[in-house]
């Protein structure tokens, strides 16, 4: 079942270089490095809101917001 | 505030090689401050040279980018003439331990309120890969093809016995690690030192054959251990905080002398 407010992974493609430390260490194999070498998404259903990969970036390319269903849960 | 207010946009995408571990430190950095909620104008960045010292150029605090090595000097004067800032000093392996290596021993030694980051990647970056102090023995480098024969500084060891007050290690695969001892050592009131071990895929790496910034993040991760641990595991490197101790800070005493000075002065007129 896919959630109704899933959490956004925005790439700033003119920042990532491609290093594919994001993918490489992602604990649900959300992304990728496309044909370009860049970070990609492929199943932000499956995305947790870890943040591994944007602290992780060096290249300060990703942001993950959190579904407001997400941080509601959290803040409560 | 998110880590886009923290950073000098306008010179992004920064000059770091894919896949370096100083961008990390740098976003983890921001995130420390972040996470303290102080200032952007309550922080001073005094930075050296190198691939590391460039990170002052992409905050957005007061920043000062000076000579090779003589970045704790500077700092020195900052903290000196305005003791309320906090001055942060990120430096590289060879910009804090050679080039450097009489500055950092005697902040240390003085125990001023300074927040020093040696971000350790082991080699010259900038300037074409040459073996640094850091480097440690059987490592090659663009001016050791057989392998260096000089055997490395151990950070921790240095700054606890020059007389640091709070020393602390981390790497840059354990990023809340960074983060929490960055903040840590930007609280602590006295000279502080952070080792962070970082990647350099594009000279390290490649001449020591060791893969790429994955494959080098990796190695931190299974070649390090928590300090707590390691007598279970002496092969690997410890990570975590070796010191935090007391100790009369710099700032402090030469206000109470300058006071003293002026009190003796007032009697004798």
């Amino acid at each position: 079942m896919k959630p109704k407010h899933p959490t956004v992974i925005c790439i700033n493609t003119d920042w990532c270089k491609g290093c594919g430390i994001c993918a490489a260490f992602c604990p649900k194999q959300v992304l990728v490095m496309n044909q370009r070498d860049k970070a990609e998404v492929v199943a932000a259903e499956n995305c947790i809101a870890c943040k591994q990969c944007e602290q992780r970036c060096p290249d300060l390319a990703i942001q993950v917001i959190k579904s407001p269903a997400k941080e509601e849960k959290e803040a409560s | 505030m998110s880590v886009q207010d923290y950073i000098r946009e306008r010179f992004f995408p920064h000059i770091w090689c894919p896949g370096c571990g100083h961008g990390t430190v740098l976003n983890n950095l921001v995130r420390a401050v972040e996470t303290l909620g102080l200032d952007k104008n309550e922080i001073v960045m005094v930075s050296g040279i190198g691939c590391s010292s460039r990170i002052a150029g992409y905050l957005d605090f007061h920043t000062l980018h000076t000579l090779h090595g003589r970045a704790l000097a500077f700092a020195t004067g900052v903290k000196l003439s305005r003791p309320e800032l906090n001055v942060i000093v990120p430096m590289g392996d060879g910009d804090a331990l050679a080039i450097g290596g009489n500055h950092f021993i005697h902040a240390a030694r003085r125990n001023i309120n300074i927040t020093a980051i040696v971000m350790n990647n082991r080699i010259y970056g900038m300037t074409g890969g040459q073996f640094s102090p850091l480097s440690g023995e059987a490592t090659t480098a663009t001016t050791a093809p057989f392998g260096t024969i000089d055997p490395d500084f151990d950070t921790v060891a240095l700054a606890t016995a020059a007389g640091a007050s709070y020393v602390a290690r981390t790497t840059t695969y354990h990023v809340q690690e960074i983060r929490k001892r960055i903040a840590e050592a930007i609280v602590h009131p006295g000279f502080a030192v952070v080792e962070v071990m970082s990647q350099c895929p594009t000279y390290f790496g490649r001449k020591n054959k060791q893969g790429d910034a994955v494959e080098m993040l990796r190695r931190y991760k299974e070649g390090t251990v928590p300090l707590d641990k390691q007598p279970a595991d002496p092969e690997k490197i410890p990570r975590g905080v070796f010191v935090q101790r007391e100790r009369p800070e710099y700032c402090k005493r030469y206000e109470h002398l300058v006071q003293a000075a002026m009190t003796d002065g007032a009697a004798l007129t």
